[in-house]
């Protein structure tokens, strides 16, 4: 093999960052979408390697449904500080309150939907003409057919039959005022790709992505970690168990997954060897119905 | 591991989505949970089989109306390769899809049904295929269970593809005689199909040589974004961000600046923050140079001795792909890589017929799906090389200005 030859994990990385590089000369406010989760973590690492020597030049904007992980959120406000950028949280719980929205009821409150409305208020009052998420077409069916620079209209939302043809890595940003751009520089990652990446890069993550004890209910046969979101009923039976987290959402809609797995090299062996996918594993809301993403895309989900 | 990415093209009822699901089922890359998803919505069949073609449909509305509206993206590995595989839809008004898949895609997957042999389709996608220079192509004869295995009607086949492929100029082609619903030369060899003695589909995806697709000799660079942190220490730092599009860039190397053309050398090289002697395609890397010359987004640095072409009166091939037609006179954004420029389109000579490839005098306007032969003038010039000698700097697209739209392909001439 000649020395002039990247392997993938260089291949994608090449590609993401070249990404970075079209939004931040493309755009005029844009901003990073940043969850918490490994994903997110990853975009901020290739974002650096990006615009290095220089800062990240657009801002962490964190939707925070109140219901994360502490271990995300300390996490992330050291994350910030680290690479030395600018952190915008905006809080679900206050869009709630001021526009008087319904706090979702049942055993597990998911808020998940509730944070279109907040991210589109933050897009709006921060006027970001791009937002760039970290969702991978590996994820899920929708996504799949998602193009790297996703337009969105005024109501932030998807129109899959009307996308603009992506091609060679030309990457088209041209909108009209009001609407903005959802660009996924890691889409064409998987979950196992990031895996590795963050082994090969050393990169950082919260505690909970290795095996710990926690107290977990079972709920159709996903294990979901007691916490002040979510309660056992006077039916479940509250077991200890040493799990992790593959993905890391709210702790109302978040499966724990059993594991041994301490260390980066132990994860990646346990992914390997899984058959189910990291969605279906870990996502109490995809369940519902099978075009759940559709659906939330369309009304300017992510 | 490398990665290679590729895209399948076929009719409707060629199997294209079954050949996907079966790749991706038989090199165990879908996972239980989604195998549950499908037995699930496979559970109306009356034969009670699993439906592979499932798999690859997207959104509620396809599923629906049974058909592809659009490129999806699937992954899988083998211990070998990663693959990106652009499942592009096989219907007419589509190919505008298809070129979208293509454009990144170092190999074709035609699908021919071994019933029809080589049809409309085939000869389109293929033109396509011919024209953004995918460089390899392998023709998978599909439904070989259907003809019985039958040898002779592989081989017609094959002297009927080769035509087209000594037509259209197309270099590496495969024939693979294959079943995607019964497995036959998919993963494993066929047992049936004892008289094919060339590897099943996915061996041959593995070993594919793609080392030679990258081009190493011509190098050439476009600026992205300028790097200036402005902070003390890092005072007087300018970076000229960007991708190597091709070829390899050497620390002390004399290069040129274009279009202005003023000379200089590079003093310093990054890739992702770290200090390199050199650097080479598809690296995303930041060049620095010796003296101070006013440079901006869209400017190419090249090596001197090797310069591309640098004009603004452009002979171009467009593939339309906006329900507007296109007259001439019309007024785009010319993007190439990351330089966008204003275009005029002057004239539009003939247009190219997908079937035949014979030309045509345009009528009216240009319409979704035509390829034509254009001319372009650019208000200010571009620093490009003609498509056919060099994919990566030779390629374009058209942005209306009023909708905002990805209305061409462009090729350059």
């Amino acid at each position: 093999m000649s020395k002039y030859h990247l392997d993938y994990l260089e291949q994608l990385e090449a590609e993401s960052i070249h990404i970075f590089r079209e939004v931040a000369a493309q755009f005029e406010r844009p901003a990073l979408l940043f969850s918490g989760g490994k994903d997110s973590i990853t975009m901020v690492h290739l974002a650096k390697k990006a615009f290095a020597p220089g800062k990240i030049p657009f801002p962490l904007v964190h939707i925070d449904t109140g219901h994360n992980f502490p271990e995300a959120l300390e996490f992330r406000d050291w994350l910030a500080k680290e690479v030395n950028a600018t952190l915008v949280v905006r809080k679900v719980e206050d869009t709630i309150k001021e526009k008087n929205l319904t706090e979702p009821k049942g055993k597990f409150p998911s808020r998940n939907w509730l944070q279109t409305y907040t991210l589109l208020d933050t897009i709006e009052e921060f006027k970001f003409d791009a937002c760039i998420g970290g969702a991978r077409r590996d994820e899920e069916k929708a996504r799949a057919k998602e193009r790297i620079f996703s337009v969105r209209d005024e109501f932030g939302q998807w129109n899959p039959k009307l996308q603009r043809p992506e091609l060679w890595n030309i990457y088209n940003g041209r909108i009209h005022k009001g609407e903005n751009v959802r660009v996924f520089p890691i889409s064409n990652w998987t979950e196992l790709d990031i895996w590795n990446y963050i082994r090969k890069e050393n990169i950082d993550l919260p505690s909970i992505y290795f095996a710990h004890e926690r107290q977990v209910i079972e709920h159709e046969g996903q294990l979901v970690a007691i916490s002040e979101f979510v309660q056992p009923d006077a039916n479940d039976v509250v077991l200890t168990k040493q799990v992790r987290y593959r993905t890391v959402g709210d702790m109302t809609c978040t499966a724990a997954v059993e594991s041994t797995a301490a260390n980066l090299d132990e994860v990646i062996n346990e992914i390997i060897a899984t058959r189910i996918s990291e969605r279906g594993e870990t996502r109490i809301d995809d369940k519902v119905t099978e075009a759940a993403m559709e659906d939330r895309k369309k009304n300017g989900y992510f | 591991m490398d990665l290679l990415r590729f895209i399948t093209a076929g009719s409707v009822d060629d199997g294209k989505s079954t050949l996907i699901g079966r790749l991706l089922y038989d090199s165990k890359n879908i996972l239980v949970d989604q195998l549950e998803a499908l037995e699930k919505s496979t559970k109306n069949r009356t034969d009670g089989s699993v439906d592979l073609a499932l798999l690859t449909d997207g959104l509620r509305a396809e599923r629906e109306q049974g058909i592809t509206i659009d490129v999806a993206y699937r992954y899988f590995t083998t211990p070998k390769r990663k693959f990106i595989i652009a499942d592009a839809p096989g219907h007419v008004q589509y190919t505008r899809n298809m070129i979208t898949g293509a454009s990144n895609a170092s190999l074709i997957i035609v699908l021919v049904d071994a019933r029809q042999g080589v049809v409309e389709q085939t000869r389109r996608h293929s033109i396509i295929a011919s024209l953004l220079k995918i460089p390899h192509v392998v023709v998978a004869i599909n439904k070989m269970d259907l003809v019985e295995y039958s040898q002779d009607i592989f081989n017609n086949i094959v002297i009927d593809y080769a035509e087209v492929a000594k037509q259209l100029g197309l270099k590496n082609v495969t024939y693979i005689p294959i079943s995607a619903l019964k497995g036959d030369n998919i993963v494993d060899k066929s047992e049936i199909i004892d008289w094919y003695d060339g590897k099943p589909l996915l061996e041959f995806l593995e070993e594919v040589d793609t080392a030679h697709d990258i081009d190493l000799d011509n190098a050439r660079f476009q600026v992205q974004f300028v790097i200036r942190p402005q902070t003390e220490e890092l005072h007087d730092y300018r970076g000229y961000a960007g991708k190597i599009i091709s070829g390899i860039y050497k620390k002390g190397e004399k290069v040129k600046v274009l279009p202005a053309g003023l000379e200089t050398t590079i003093s310093k090289l990054e890739v992702g923050g770290r200090e390199v002697e050199e650097v080479f395609a598809p690296q995303a890397a930041v060049i620095q140079l010796a003296d101070d010359i006013d440079i901006s987004r869209g400017d190419a640095i090249v090596k001197t001795g090797d310069t591309p072409v640098v004009g603004n009166e452009l002979e171009v091939l467009l593939c339309w792909l906006d329900d507007k037609p296109l007259q001439t006179g019309n007024k785009y954004y010319l993007q190439h890589n990351s330089r966008l420029v204003r275009a005029v389109v002057r004239s539009i000579e003939y247009k190219l017929d997908v079937n035949t490839l014979q030309q045509q005098p345009v009528e009216g306007g240009v319409k979704l799906n035509e390829v034509v032969k254009a001319t372009i003038k650019t208000a200010s010039p571009l620093v490009y090389d003609p498509y056919d000698q060099f994919v990566v700097n030779g390629s374009a697209i058209l942005v209306d200005e009023t909708s905002n739209s990805t209305v061409a392909a462009v090729l350059l001439q």
